[in-house]
């Protein structure tokens, strides 16, 4: 097998579970704890062949919190580690994403969604699930949260999430879906030489003096992993700089939780990302994400055909919320129009960021998405 | 008992039998009565005092007859006991 | 008699964490002892060892030892030692954790553990209830006895720990009480050595609760109990080794050689990863 097979650069056609696996190898991630579940089982099969190929470890848990659990396990050892699931078993992995929060254990969490609540429809797209991204686990926290639109971003955003997790600490959630998951398009992997990646700040300190949960001016701790001489602890309980359970003191329980979530947010300019079409002089503005975005985009193009001055936000990262750049855009349009596949979450979000500007709800629930005539009718109505 | 084994050991002048040093961390007893109870030679027994828990920690009635069994440094949830080798006088 | 010399585990434990929480007499301590003695005379290498425990009082564990630790979520502890044992094989790891986070949140990630022989290392501190809230029944809670919510009597049989472990597959699985202090230390050092996934079970007393509310109040009533009722019996039958009133049989049930999980893993992948290699010009 050539190097470049090892790597696979170059052009494939792949679909959009087998983009994601690829991203995260190309990312430096080489452990995969997960389940099977439809419509994320290709990820984990995919990675169940490559992975020893390339040093790497895939292990198949017994479910979803388990899977969750050892990915925190293989990050604290060290490993760039991810999990893949949908709907039922995000909802498992919860308690477990909470953990890696207040650990701050850098991870890759993949949703595909699918039609829920419960088991709802295996094969079949939905966006139900974005609100679980940030309010999933209990108690106040932030993550970060990326929606792939094509297989190709399924391969960037894996490799972005990874970046993102390690310069953060925090476990960062890829919100696919399961038409992105399944499709099939041209993607160009490029040479690893080429793939920016960023690495957890390891402590530069010696071991009597590290204090694993002391933040630098970013307000991300540098990480000792174990076997490494430094004799850390972490816990899930509210803790100390060192590490040590205080569940007595207000002021340590607040001082963590602010810096837990002021690490993301205080640098939300940095982790958001969004992609601007047509803006400028856009008087309606569709905001979405994910498939629906691709539809989106093509209703927009119809819309200006038709002479009418509509642009597109594309969400890339939904959490933390861009809320700036809806702000920003809400200032200009005269209308937002939120085509989601759901019965309305995140448009939620763009109402509060938008304030006085109207917000039109569009709704989809089964199998297909949002068609791009759909969106144009939505665009012709606002005006 | 046989005859030969009363007689006492050959070279009971050049052996020294090794003496024990129990120490007592007397403010971490928690006063569960442990080394007490499972001390083969009973050498401990409960104290008058009261150390910083309010509980009656152990005291030693003669540490002569330890025989550095260490049972109660194993046994003790506290750690609040352990038995070394009292060092040799008179050169190591 | 001398007062000033400290403690000569105390190297073990962490001192900013220390005295531990523990109430007098609780069996927990007499764990951490064993467990350190352990450490001592086997003068293991404590850069490479890992203890990861799960909620409950036995959980703190974790936070008191002077290792590597991590403290994780309720019945998680062997999942999440699993990923730290694949990922690293090198690091020694112990679980630390109690009968209701092992047994009953935690049953399913333990009978797979020890179903697929991970190297993890169990110390189980089992005192028949839920203490670290309050004491209520679990998995190992006898019949009959009383607790917080099983005010009646308790009419869930319960699990014979030995006999469980044995059936998921575990390589070597040890019964003993906080009684038995030699013999634990001599299994837990037994395990330290040892490959595959071994468990050993310790019946502690929690004479503040479980022993108040069913006629041992006190550690030493309970203690009693274990020295009347434990009989020796290695290598017998495991799943005639249930515990009740009159009868505790402790020993070695097994200790046998399998193949572990992370050997056959790194093999395969350093195999395929060759391979894979070999073509790279």
């Amino acid at each position: 097998m050539s190097k470049a097979k090892l790597t696979l650069t170059g052009a494939h056609f792949l679909n959009g579970d087998v983009a994601c696996a690829e991203g995260a190898i190309a990312a430096g991630c080489r452990f995969f704890a997960g389940y099977p579940i439809t419509p994320a089982t290709e990820i984990a099969e995919h990675l169940s062949q490559r992975m020893p190929e390339l040093g790497g470890i895939y292990v198949q848990m017994e479910d979803e919190i388990a899977s969750m659990a050892a990915v925190i396990g293989a990050s604290y050892s060290g490993l760039k580690a991810m999990t893949a699931t949908s709907g039922p078993g995000f909802s498992l992995m919860q308690e477990n994403i909470g953990l890696a929060v207040m650990t701050e254990a850098p991870c890759v969490i993949v949703d595909v969604m699918r039609g829920g609540p419960s088991t709802g429809q295996p094969t079949m797209p939905g966006q139900q699930d974005v609100m679980q991204a940030k309010w999933g686990s209990h108690g106040d926290y932030e993550i970060i949260a990326l929606a792939p639109s094509s297989v190709q971003e399924m391969f960037d955003l894996t490799v972005e999430a990874f970046n993102l997790s390690e310069a953060y600490r925090v476990p960062t959630l890829l919100m696919a879906d399961e038409i992105v998951a399944h499709m099939w398009e041209r993607v160009v992997i490029p040479p690893w030489n080429k793939i920016k990646l960023v690495n957890r700040k390891k402590p530069n300190v010696p071991p009597e003096k590290y204090m694993p949960f002391m933040p630098d001016e970013d307000l991300v701790p540098p990480m000792a992993c174990f076997g490494e001489g430094y004799h850390f602890h972490a816990t899930g309980l509210t803790h100390n700089e060192h590490g040590y359970p205080q569940t007595s003191s207000s002021e340590v329980q607040s001082r963590l939780v602010n810096r837990l979530c002021d690490k993301i947010l205080k640098n939300a300019d940095k982790i958001i990302r969004v992609e601007e079409v047509m803006l400028d002089d856009a008087d309606v503005v569709v905001v979405a994400y994910g498939i629906v975005a691709r539809a989106a985009l093509s209703g927009i193009r119809k819309a200006r055909e038709k002479g009418i001055k509509a642009g597109l936000l594309r969400l890339v990262t939904l959490w933390p919320f861009p809320e700036k750049s809806v702000a920003k855009i809400a200032k200009q349009a005269k209308a937002l129009i939120v085509p989601e596949m759901n019965r309305g979450q995140l448009v939620r979000e763009v109402e509060r960021a938008a304030k006085e500007t109207p917000v039109v709800f569009l709704s989809k629930l089964g199998e297909e998405p949002h068609t791009p005539v759909e969106i144009l009718d939505a665009i012709r109505r606002s005006r | 008992m046989p005859e030969r084994i009363r007689h006492a050991p050959l070279d009971k002048e050049k052996v020294k039998p090794v003496l024990a040093e129990i120490h007592l961390l007397r403010d971490e007893c928690k006063g569960c009565g442990y080394c007490m109870e499972f001390c083969p030679k009973k050498v401990l027994e409960e104290s008058d005092e009261i150390n910083a828990r309010g509980v009656h920690p152990p005291r030693i009635v003669d540490e002569s007859k330890c025989i550095l069994c260490s049972f109660c440094s194993v046994v003790c949830p506290d750690f609040a006991i352990f038995v070394v080798e009292k060092p040799s006088k008179g050169g190591s | 008699m001398v007062q000033e010399m400290a403690h000569p585990f105390s190297k073990y434990l962490r001192a900013e964490m220390m005295p531990h929480i523990w109430c007098p007499g609780c069996g927990n301590g007499v764990v951490l002892n064993c467990f350190v003695h352990a450490l001592d005379e086997l003068q293991l290498d404590l850069d490479k060892l890992v203890v990861v425990s799960g909620i409950g009082c036995i959980g703190r564990t974790a936070g008191y030892t002077n290792a590597d630790s991590f403290h994780t979520t309720h019945g998680r502890a062997l999942a999440f030692a699993s990923g730290v044992k694949l990922a690293n094989p090198e690091l020694e790891i112990v679980v630390i954790s109690g009968d209701g986070d092992l047994f009953a949140i935690g049953g399913n990630h333990f009978i797979h553990a020890a179903r697929r022989n991970i190297g993890i290392k169990v110390l189980c501190a089992n005192n028949l209830n839920y203490g670290m809230t309050g004491g209520q029944q679990g998995p190992t809670t006898p019949l009959e006895s009383i607790t917080t919510t099983s005010p009646y009597g308790n009419i869930e049989h319960p699990f014979n720990l030995v006999h469980l472990a044995a059936a998921s597959g575990a390589t070597y699985v040890a019964r003993w009480t906080a009684l038995h202090v030699r013999r634990l230390t001599q299994s837990i050092k037994k395990m330290l050595l040892k490959k595959g996934f071994c468990f050993v079970e310790v019946l502690t007393p929690c004479p503040e609760i479980y022993g108040r509310y069913n006629r041992m109040r006190s550690g030493l009533e309970m203690m009693e109990w274990f020295k009347r009722a434990s009989v020796v019996e290695s290598f017998t039958d495991p799943s005639k080794a249930e515990i009740s009133p009159d009868r505790i049989p402790v020993g070695e049930f097994v200790d046998l050689e399998k193949l572990s999980y992370e050997r056959m893993l790194h093999e395969k992948i350093s195999k395929i990863n060759e391979k894979a290699i070999e073509g790279v010009g």
